[in-house]
């Protein structure tokens, strides 16, 4: 446009009006640095989904095999001379309670081995093949039924850690057996095994169903994850009804002056306060001062609501605010109250903006492990939690824990439970969009 | 509308309920992340073997946060064993004392080694504390003057190493296993050069010239790493040429990726340290309110279960993991001291 000849041959064109004189307005420019910002965004879309890509795949590809856990098939034979070799098991309740249940699937193994188990070093190469787990699975087993001392059953009892790593290839086994925790017998005798069938990897059950252990193979998120169903029923049940009452009261009813002002301010202020800081209040308010269990999921349920809370309130009040005043003007208009025009009219309109801004607080909350450090919830918890006054830890505190653990094992159980902890959010943020479209009503 | 009623009653009830403070019933211990793998070992042991309890809640968070949480007082909301890979501090002991917490039992449960290692595929290191002196701490003397530490490279410290950048991963300071190695390592390696009676010549009195010793190089060549030793065991998988500080423990289990380095000829393993003849080793302990024994059900089982020789004895599960277990006469003395209830 600011073209000199361009505009010097204005006049020309105003004689001879059959001649179309082109003006450089800079579209070639125009349409260049159009194509130039969309290939950015490409770019930039790309570059986040590699981002996800990669991320997904490392986790996916080291976490994978934690699904499978090596077991071994033994024909153990619950012999009474180890048991209850004085025969006291009636008058003594411990007997059942404190026997060599190892012994019986070291046996079991030398047996299905053809070795002789006498040798001291032979048995302690055996029964480090086996978990440590087999006691409490052969106890449980004995003093569930009594009867079955004295006979032979056939049972998968889980691999020790190590030759669960090993038989996965996660061990290298070229370098000299000084240097690993499972030495070349341990390793001969698991590829006999393996040939025959009798060592193999079964689905996990465990990683969903055990609690915390210091034993790789026996260690699960199940108690992580009755903490973390806790925590998000107290978010929910103390969140959602404060939240969007005082969101109500904020939109529809509160005057507009300067206090309301400061209040909403502080509320997004709220919304961005590091979570540790509610984690230190938590430990100030909830226990130390209202006197409740460290470690418990009630504590941990009643910080998160705080850190959940503007969220919620910031998401409910743009879903009202969304709400067009027409609709308001009508209820009113035709006799409505206040109040019935809120809650029969603009709230429903609202409830998937609501619904929506409350799953993906919920998924935040779920994630979060600062404020948890702090009351306790940071733990080693082995026992299920009845109620949520009982300790209990969380996914992502799960995922912690096993992080810095030294064992092999422990690193595809890492992302094993990243995983996991991936398919809770998805099913949150999938219910949220189910619910969005179910109740999104269109005027 | 009722749903709202019906959410507003349930949220009404759980606040209710949650002010009536209840008792607790399982042990709650916290404290430094090198004894909690030992502690967990323990506590899910305690909890097979003695179903009528619950298995103890084991936090982590370092020696000094549990300490700090351990004496924030008595009553059945604080915890009631801080597990430490130190001593506890005098102005511990006194902030414990303010709180009410009068009577601590020290329980020692053995020993721990930390050692030197580097990647497996790196040349050996044979390694004496002069040497780790020269190339970490912050100042050393060259030419008899006090100078920021000048060295960049392995080999320009001792002519027998490899021509690495100086990249050691040492513990941050909030874990008990920096203050031993500070102590045992460059201390040790400032006497042994001479470095400490050179900064004591220059006129600094002896306590200072001892702290100024343990300084360690800001300039990026010591790393401080304040996570656990799996962070230290990464950093060595990205730097091929790092060398790091790791628990004995932590190196067994990964000995197919790191090679340890000696130490003033001696490498380190649970036999040598036992023997007192590995020098970076330092004393794991717990320690116990003694208000609580008797008040918690399952404490006092609990700390005689744990100092029994079937954890901490000779071919024990934690012996097994890595602790080195104390002599007989020590795990005796012990377990005496908790039967007749000496406190600190």
């Amino acid at each position: 446009m600011t073209d000199m000849t361009v505009s010097g041959s204005a006049p020309e064109a105003s004689q001879m009006p059959e001649k179309r004189v082109w003006r450089d307005i800079g579209i070639k420019r125009r349409y260049a640095a159009e194509r130039r910002f969309k290939t950015y965004g490409l770019v930039a879309v790309l570059i986040g989904l590699a981002c996800l890509a990669m991320l997904l795949f490392s986790v996916v590809s080291k976490g994978y095999t934690a699904f499978q856990q090596t077991s071994i098939r033994l024909d153990i034979t619950f012999d009474k001379k180890i048991i209850d070799p004085q025969g006291q098991a009636t008058s003594n309740n411990r007997v059942l309670l404190m026997a060599n249940y190892p012994l019986l699937a070291t046996r079991a193994l030398a047996k299905t081995l053809g070795v002789d188990e006498s040798d001291r070093k032979v048995r302690r190469e055996l029964s480090g093949m086996i978990s440590n787990g087999v006691r409490t699975q052969l106890r449980d087993m004995v003093l569930n039924d009594v009867a079955i001392i004295g006979k032979t059953r056939t049972i998968w009892v889980l691999a020790a850690a190590d030759v669960d790593s090993a038989y996965k290839g996660q061990i290298d086994l070229s370098v000299d057996q000084s240097r690993r925790k499972v030495n070349d017998q341990q390793v001969e005798w698991m590829n006999k095994l393996a040939g025959e069938g009798i060592l193999t990897g079964r689905f996990n059950t465990g990683i969903f169903l055990n609690g915390a252990s210091s034993r790789p193979e026996t260690a699960g998120m199940g108690v992580a994850m009755i903490g973390s169903m806790y925590m998000m029923a107290i978010v929910l049940v103390l969140a959602l009804p404060i939240g969007v009452a005082a969101s109500i009261y904020l939109e529809e009813f509160a005057p507009k002056n300067r206090w309301t002002d400061l209040i909403e301010v502080n509320i997004n202020n709220l919304a961005a306060v590091p979570s540790i800081v509610f984690g230190l209040l938590g430990l100030a308010v909830f226990i130390n001062f209202a006197g409740l269990p460290r470690s418990a999921s009630l504590v941990g349920g009643l910080v998160l609501s705080l850190m959940t809370l503007p969220t919620i309130i910031i998401a409910t009040r743009a879903a009202l605010k969304a709400v067009p005043p027409s609709i308001r003007a009508a209820a009113l208009g035709i006799g409505a109250s206040k109040m019935q025009m809120v809650f029969h009219h603009v709230l429903p309109l609202a409830a998937p903006g609501i619904l929506t801004g409350t799953i993906i607080g919920l998924a935040q909350a779920l994630g979060e492990t600062a404020p948890l450090l702090l009351i306790g919830m940071v733990a080693f918890v082995a026992d299920f939690p009845a109620t949520p006054m009982d300790p209990a830890t969380a996914l992502p505190v799960q995922i912690y824990m096993w992080a810095n653990e030294a064992e092999r094992a422990f690193v595809e159980r890492t992302s094993g439970a990243i995983i996991i902890l991936l398919m809770f959010l998805a099913a949150m943020n999938i219910t949220a969009i189910i619910l969005r479209r179910r109740f999104e009503r269109r005027w | 509308m009722k749903a709202i009623h019906l959410a507003s009653v349930a949220a009404g009830a759980l606040i209710i309920a949650a002010t009536g403070a209840q008792a607790r019933d399982q042990v709650q211990i916290a404290g430094s992340s090198t004894v909690l793998p030992y502690a967990k070992i323990v506590a899910e042991n305690f909890g097979e073997t003695f179903p009528d309890f619950p298995t103890p809640v084991v936090e982590s968070g370092g020696s000094s946060a549990g300490l700090k949480e351990f004496c924030k007082g008595v009553g059945e909301n604080t915890i009631d064993i801080a597990n430490a890979s130190r001593r506890i501090k005098p102005s511990e002991v006194e902030a414990c004392k303010a709180n009410g917490v009068s009577e601590i039992e020290e329980i020692r449960i053995g020993y721990d080694g930390i050692v030197f290692a580097s990647d497996i595929n790196g040349p050996d290191f044979a390694l004496e504390p002069v040497d780790l002196y020269k190339a970490l701490a912050a100042k050393v003397v060259v030419d008899g003057k006090l100078v920021d530490n000048p060295y960049k490279t392995w080999n320009e410290v001792n002519p027998d190493f490899p021509k690495w950048n100086i990249a050691a991963y040492i513990p941050g300071e909030k874990h008990g296993t920096r203050e031993v190695f500070e102590e045992k390592v460059l201390e040790a390696g400032c006497e042994a050069a001479g470095d400490l009676e050179a900064r004591i010549k220059s006129g600094m009195d002896k306590k200072a010239a001892g702290k100024d010793c343990m300084a360690v190089r800001k300039d990026g060549a010591a790393v401080d790493i304040d996570g656990d030793y799996t962070e230290t065991l990464a950093r060595i998988d990205a730097n091929k040429q790092g060398v790091g500080v790791f628990g004995l423990s932590f190196y067994e289990n990964n000995a197919d990726k790191l090679k340890v380095a000696t130490m003033s000829g001696v490498t380190p393993s649970v036999e040598t340290i036992a023997a007192g003849e590995y020098p970076v080793s330092r004393p794991l302990q717990f320690y116990v309110k003694k208000a609580h024994l008797g008040v918690i059900p399952g404490l006092k089982e609990y700390v005689e279960f744990f100092v029994s020789d079937q954890m901490i004895g000779p071919d024990s599960p934690l012996a097994n993991y890595g602790l080195v277990p104390a002599p007989d006469a020590e795990r005796d003395a012990v377990r005496k001291a908790f039967e007749s209830g000496k406190t600190l």
